[in-house]
């Protein structure tokens, strides 16, 4: 025997690679370029996206929750909500706050900048469940940001969904996010409320938190039992105080869906930076039902 | 299963003819403070040098799957666009000359998550699928609890498996390309008396293990005991350095960081092992941290090897090989972990 072991070529899928195994899934990522750049706030802006391979472009499709990795070779590569209609082929929206190494960067680039995207990935929001029912739309600060897009979901096709209420709290007026699509919204049939915890001189508003307002719309109304759904989004310590209200007006924990929040470094399951337990937030979320959150430990 | 027998003075025409590849194997490294030997892994060129008689390796073998720091691509960046390419590192194939149980047991693990899940991991899937495995039966170490952990004997993982029965290795065949292998060394079909020898070195394996840690119900009452105090006392032991995750063969988490050449022309994405038990592993931007407490942090690694794991693949993120408590700064072993939190769920705490 003098020859030595024969290497498998794992890259061509030859011997001993599994089948329907994709080895070429893990690192990548589509060329895309920004195409345009909208600042919302002083530190948050809306980004569209375009893949550059139109056939690509054609069939990237995504569901209301899911994320992309967003890749700048050199400074980073980092998580985001998809915050665009899923149903409209587009360019994609992500908004973003300029808070750390990535997003401080990508603040300063220009239209027609390329960058990398992967994914889609991870759970998303089963909008197509919540058809017929009454819908709970509540997020706190960024929180508006992945709840976007299944508000699109029922704005395309509104007359599928009862009664929709979006309450949306953020610390401050100039912190509040898609001011400009307000009125849009409300023309489609949806309830919404604004809150800010800390008025400026101009704010005519509610003040306080959005649990405030959500208790005093359940006050008096029918159990929640039946005919009811909740989306919720935002940090993690509001989770719990939403979640509980809404427990308490019979709505079950299976029907109040929760987007996580996890650092990620790969967002393929490998990298356990977003592991709560041995649950992977890139995998098995980042949307959960509250019945799941409550069984992970320290998930909020 | 095909079983041979092995004359042990055919050892070393074993080794010969896989010596073609690349061989890594146990090598005496240093001595330790007590003047004990310390081995590791590392190629072996020269039968001599092989030290198939060794405890345990302080390190696994698991940097040669997972390196501590490996380039995952690189950019040629030019203008406003960038081309990016992707290399596994898998340059040759590797001869593992004399793996211990637990540590195949442990490459089998490492297989579920990194290669029979959503996104198998190319980087590890190219050096693991190819290697060679010759498996070496070991004697219990006093921090061995691999029997506890079900990682005593391993049954699938390698390609053969030595285990000294006398006169002769008793040879366990699982794949083809240690069959054809083994046809070019002398060997024997194993006889009655083999199999009863082999038997025999089993059973005196069992005798021999001094360390257990009972895991009966360990999922439920790692959830009971999630407040309890006791993981605050081994918090504060802790030093949070993550020499257990830089030992452990299981441990596999990472970050991942970008930097620019330096003369702006490229750009190159590395990926670094981590650990659960440094400061910021759940930092989020922002700052905010999800475990900022160290035994938070500590508590976290028992619950994914523990508990998660378990939930997931019905098996823990743990073979028992003892090499984290060896390895530990604050003397902080699994075996007296586990139990500090059995007994306080059975009210002893």
């Amino acid at each position: 025997m003098d020859k030595p072991i024969p290497f498998n070529d794992i890259i061509s899928g030859g011997m001993g690679s599994l089948p329907g195994e994709d080895l070429a899934g893990f690192e990548y990522s589509y060329l895309a370029e920004i195409t345009n750049i909208y600042p919302l706030t002083n530190t948050d802006k809306l980004y569209q996206v375009q893949l550059c391979d139109p056939e690509l472009r054609r069939s990237f499709s995504f569901k209301p929750g899911q994320f992309v990795m967003l890749e700048l070779p050199g400074i980073g590569e980092a998580p985001f909500s998809i915050s665009s209609s899923p149903i409209r082929h587009g360019d994609i929206e992500l908004c973003i706050r300029a808070i750390g190494n990535l997003t401080k960067f990508l603040d300063r680039v220009k239209r027609g900048t390329q960058v990398g995207i992967s994914g889609p990935f991870g759970t998303s929001f089963p909008v197509e469940i919540m058809e017929g029912s009454d819908i709970f739309l509540l997020a706190g600060g960024l929180g508006i940001v992945p709840l976007r897009a299944p508000l699109f979901n029922i704005l395309e096709s509104r007359s599928r969904y009862g009664h929709v209420d979006l309450i949306y709290g953020a610390n401050t007026p100039e912190k509040l996010l898609f001011t400009y699509q307000y009125d849009a919204w409300r023309k489609f049939d949806i309830d919404l409320q604004i809150t800010v915890d800390e008025p400026d001189e101009d704010w005519e508003g509610h003040v306080g938190l959005i649990t405030g307002i959500l208790e005093k719309k359940l006050a008096g109304r029918k159990s929640l039992a039946h005919n009811a759904y909740a989306i919720v989004c935002g940090p993690p310590v509001m989770f719990k105080f939403v979640c509980n209200i809404l427990t308490e007006a019979g709505l079950p924990m299976q029907r109040m869906f929760v987007s996580l929040e996890r650092r990620m470094h790969c967002g393929r399951g490998k990298c356990c930076r977003c592991n709560i337990g041995s649950t992977y937030i890139c995998l098995k979320g980042p949307v959960f039902d509250y019945w799941s959150v409550m069984n992970l430990k320290e998930a909020i | 299963m095909i079983f041979k027998v092995l004359p042990k003075n055919g050892l070393e025409a074993l080794f010969d003819v896989l010596s073609n590849n690349r061989i890594i194997g146990p090598v005496e490294k240093a001595r330790g403070k007590n003047g004990k030997i310390l081995y590791g892994f590392d190629r072996i060129c020269r039968f001599e040098n092989l030290r198939l008689d060794y405890t345990t390796t302080t390190h696994s073998p698991k940097k040669f799957f997972l390196p501590y720091k490996e380039v995952l691509s690189t950019f040629i960046l030019s203008g406003r666009t960038w081309q990016k390419s992707v290399d596994y590192n898998a340059h040759q194939p590797h001869v593992f000359f004399g793996m211990h149980a637990c540590d195949i047991n442990a490459l089998n693990k490492l297989d579920k998550v990194m290669i029979e899940s959503v996104y198998p991991n190319p980087y590890y899937a190219a050096k693991r699928r190819n290697t060679f495995i010759v498996g070496i039966d070991c004697t219990p170490q006093p921090q061995c609890f691999c029997r506890s952990m079900n990682a005593d004997t391993v049954l699938h993982g390698f390609d053969m498996f030595l285990t000294d029965i006398g006169e002769d290795y008793f040879v366990e065949i699982q794949t083809a390309v240690a069959y054809e292998i083994l046809k070019s060394v002398i060997t024997k079909e194993p006889s009655a008396h083999d199999h009863a020898l082999f038997m025999k070195t089993v059973d005196a394996k069992k005798e021999k293990y001094s360390c257990q840690v009972d895991t009966t119900d360990l999922t439920k009452i790692l959830d009971m005991e999630f407040q309890a105090e006791v993981w605050r006392d081994w918090g504060n032991k802790c030093l949070s350095c993550g020499t257990c995750a830089n030992v452990c063969p299981t441990c596999y988490c990472f970050g991942v960081q970008e930097s620019v050449d330096l003369d702006l022309q490229g750009a190159v994405k590395k990926m670094h092992l981590y650990s659960c038990n440094l400061f910021d592993f759940a930092e989020v931007a922002g700052g905010h941290n999800f475990r900022p407490k160290s035994h938070t942090r500590l508590k976290y690694r028992f619950y994914h090897k523990h508990r998660g794991f378990v939930e997931a693949f019905e098996e823990p993120l743990c073979v028992g090989c003892g090499r984290c408590g060896a390895a530990c700064l604050a003397d902080i072993t699994v075996p007296e972990v586990i139990a500090s939190v059995r007994k306080e769920a059975q009210g002893n705490g």
